[in-house]
């Protein structure tokens, strides 16, 4: 019996039309729009002026205290402007705007492409370099990478989990990276290892990439204290506290982090810009990102320099299709659908998915009929049908009480509905609010 | 057969008495004193409880106000003047009146002023809109139109209008509540001073964008361009973040400035339509009626 999280969790079909393309490298564009925050934390404060000529993975923006991170060029060629973009959410955000000109990379960065099995670094070094990197998470939560390695006062990391799980549908990224970069993933690994100083790390694949579960398994031969485990389907094991629970069975409390059992869990792409940073020198300024969907004359997976316009993506992949009813930024459970297609490429984007009409169009909402179908899916054990009206009365302590603030808003409850009740859209509001009142408590 | 009966009414009759008297004792012990007066000022409040006064329903004012020296911040909006002055002959003290306010939306961008680029498909409410986009119009700062302040409405006072897609408030109905104020997601409302005849002037925008990033989304946005400020004479005007915004209690109505304004942001409504080339003694004429 293969291993999985024991509360709640949905089948929804996977859908992996990108599954076996291979990573291409997406043509330069004219310009990007570097988001000054691509992170969660302070956004970055911009080192370049207008008219600066910029290299290839130059710093252009400096991360504001401790939560917070680096932000470098993604191209070379001029500042353009430094201005407002517009990022995901359809909000303006300060960007550093960049005319791109020929691919002039800066001259410390490696270049050649060939496997670096040799860790030079100690952790301290591995540490600074990560930060010097700009490395944040990149399963789509963004949390800069430095701050999870350092481990606060009285709490102690005994392994790590790299997550390898992708169990979004349509997401292909991760997969794409694992076999064609399998090695520098497992590099990437014991770095993070040192530099946190446990002697153990899990790496967990759902077994619908059983291709992926047996090559990084063959790899992991050959390096110490790497166990790749082989996870059954089941959404959302991507999220890390259920991640922690199906590979060491551990429960990450209420209201806590992995650390609080002793983990801390990556993403195989941070692995990847890991390695990437230490042995070749060389920034976060691209990521893999998959642009798929059902009617996309051709879903693929793109190394994507960071900044570039989603229109661009979609145009290499074939260009919108006709009955298009949505684009997504992310996968179709968690992702957030586009108002602009003109959105840059952040950190974080994993996918961008393009949905016909039918496949998107949300039903009408309908009474409870008290199945308590959203209460047995959901990972975290929480009671959805009860949040919602709470959260439409503003009934913000009970809330609290029921544990809204533990939600990982990962829509198992709206996907299972049959009344079609948008529940996710209230949790989301009511945890905003209640987020709100306990931040001010604090204060 | 009969004595069964007689021993069950007498016992009963005993258990009654004793109960009786624990009832009587403890409901002397532990009385509760009540000022009357609460029960005679929650009459003549309103019993709508819309918090419109900041406390929690009309008992809780009625109890603070006989609770309290004077009247000062304690003010049922939806009574008005009327009821306060009421309430300070109960309690001997003198009310002190406030101008009577009304409910203002300020924002303009209509279905035709402010066309929508993306289409909303979630739960149908401004705070979700809120929380999760920029909203269905380029407009970061205009109305989502989902009529958050129309459900929290406590008087039906306020009503979508289906051909330009804005909330409308009644002005016979609006208590100046003040609900809709706390309920817009993005702070439309606007509790202004309510001239005879319903009259009124305003800056209906909350755009801080700069003034082509703001036209560019909305045709009648405030673009910031400091006319109607220049040409107030009662400085009512404040220039705030690339947007005016007309005080309304030190507006005196003389209409200088809504002529002024480039993308006609500045409403004015119930004045007498204005000549076709308004001179001096038009608006002089305005302000003496």
């Amino acid at each position: 019996m293969l291993r999985t999280f024991h509360k709640g969790g949905i089948h929804p079909p996977d859908t992996k039309l990108s599954a076996h393309q291979p990573i291409r490298d997406l043509p330069l564009p004219g310009s990007v729009a570097v988001l000054l925050s691509q992170h969660m934390g302070a956004p970055a404060r911009a080192v370049v002026n207008k008219g600066d000529a910029v290299k290839t993975g130059q710093l252009i923006a400096r991360g504001e205290g401790f939560l917070s991170s680096h932000v470098h060029s993604p191209v070379s060629g001029t500042v353009a402007k430094i201005e407002e973009v517009h990022d995901v959410s359809g909000y303006r955000r300060q960007a550093v705007y960049i005319d791109v000109l020929g691919d002039d990379w800066e001259d410390s960065i490696i270049r050649d492409g060939t496997l670096d099995k040799n860790i030079r670094s100690d952790g301290e070094e591995i540490l600074k370099k990560i930060v010097d990197a700009g490395i944040v998470g990149l399963g789509g939560a963004t949390f800069p990478t430095h701050v999870k390695l350092s481990v606060p006062r009285g709490k102690e990391a005994t392994c790590i989990i790299i997550n390898g799980v992708e169990c979004e549908p349509y997401l292909t990224a991760d997969h794409a990276l694992m076999l064609e970069k399998g090695e520098e993933i497992m590099v990437g690994i014991q770095l993070l290892k040192k530099a946190l100083h446990v002697n153990k790390a899990y790496l967990g694949i759902e077994n619908n990439k059983q291709d992926a579960v047996e090559h990084m398994q063959r790899l992991a031969c050959g390096f110490e204290g790497i166990e790749v485990c082989e996870l059954q389907v089941k959404y959302p094991q991507g999220g890390e506290k259920q991640l922690v629970q199906a590979i060491i069975g551990r429960e990450v409390p209420s209201g806590g982090l992995p650390i609080d059992v002793g983990v801390v869990v990556f993403n195989v792409g941070t692995a990847f810009a890991v390695y990437e940073a230490l042995q070749k020198n060389k920034p976060l300024i691209e990521r893999i990102v998959t642009v798929t969907g059902r009617h996309l004359k051709q879903p693929s997976n793109f190394r994507t320099r960071i900044g570039t316009p989603v229109s661009v993506l979609i145009d290499a992949a074939g260009g919108i299709p006709e009955n298009t009813g949505k684009i997504i930024s992310g996968g179709p459970m968690m992702g957030k659908a586009l108002s602009n297609t003109e959105v840059p490429v952040v950190k974080g984007t994993s996918g961008i998915l393009i949905l016909p009409e039918e496949e998107s169009a949300r039903q009408t909402s309908q009474p409870c009929i008290r199945c308590a179908r959203c209460l047995s899916v959901c990972p975290m054990g929480l009671e959805p049908y009860l949040l919602m009206p709470l959260s439409q009365q503003n009934l913000f302590d009970r809330l609290e009480y029921e544990h809204i603030m533990d939600c990982i808003e990962c829509g198992s409850c709206s996907y299972i509905c049959p009344a079609c009740r948008p529940l996710l859209d209230y949790i989301r509001l009511g945890k905003s609010n209640v987020g709100k009142i306990i931040r001010s408590r604090k204060k | 057969m009969t004595a069964t009966i007689v021993y069950t009414i007498i016992s009963l009759s005993l258990l009654g008495a004793v109960a009786a008297i624990v009832l009587y004792i403890v409901a002397q012990r532990f009385r509760v004193y009540e000022d009357p007066r609460i029960d005679l000022v929650e009459a003549e409040l309103p019993a709508a409880n819309c918090g419109g006064c900041g406390y929690a329903g009309c008992r809780n004012l009625a109890e603070t106000l006989v609770k309290s020296e004077n009247f000062e911040g304690l003010f049922c909006p939806v009574g008005g003047n009327e009821t306060m002055a009421r309430i300070g002959a109960i309690l001997g003290r003198e009310a002190d009146t406030q101008e009577t306010r009304i409910a203002v939306l300020r924002c303009n961008g209509s279905c035709e002023n402010s066309p929508r680029t993306s289409n909303f498909d979630g739960a149908h409410t401004c705070a979700i809109v809120s929380a999760l986009y920029s909203g269905e119009t380029g407009c970061q700062y205009g109305c989502h139109g989902f009529g958050d302040c129309v459900a929290v409405c406590s008087f039906d006072a306020l009503h979508m209008d289906p051909d330009t897609g804005l909330p409308v408030v009644d002005e016979q109905k609006c208590t100046a509540c003040g609900a809709c104020v706390k309920t817009c997601p993005r702070n439309l409302f606007e509790l202004r001073k309510k001239w005879k005849g319903d009259k009124k002037i305003y800056v209906s925008c909350m755009n801080e964008d700069k003034g082509g990033l703001a036209r560019k989304n909305c045709s009648v946005a405030c673009i910031g361009c400091n006319k109607c400020f220049k040409v107030c004479p009662h400085e009512a005007i404040v220039m705030r973040n690339n947007l005016a915004f007309i005080d309304s209690y030190k507006c005196k109505l003389c209409r200088k400035c809504a002529p002024e304004c480039p993308t006609h942001a500045i409403i004015e409504t119930g004045f007498p339509p204005r000549k076709i080339k308004a001179d001096e003694k038009t608006v002089e004429d305005t302000i003496i009626n």
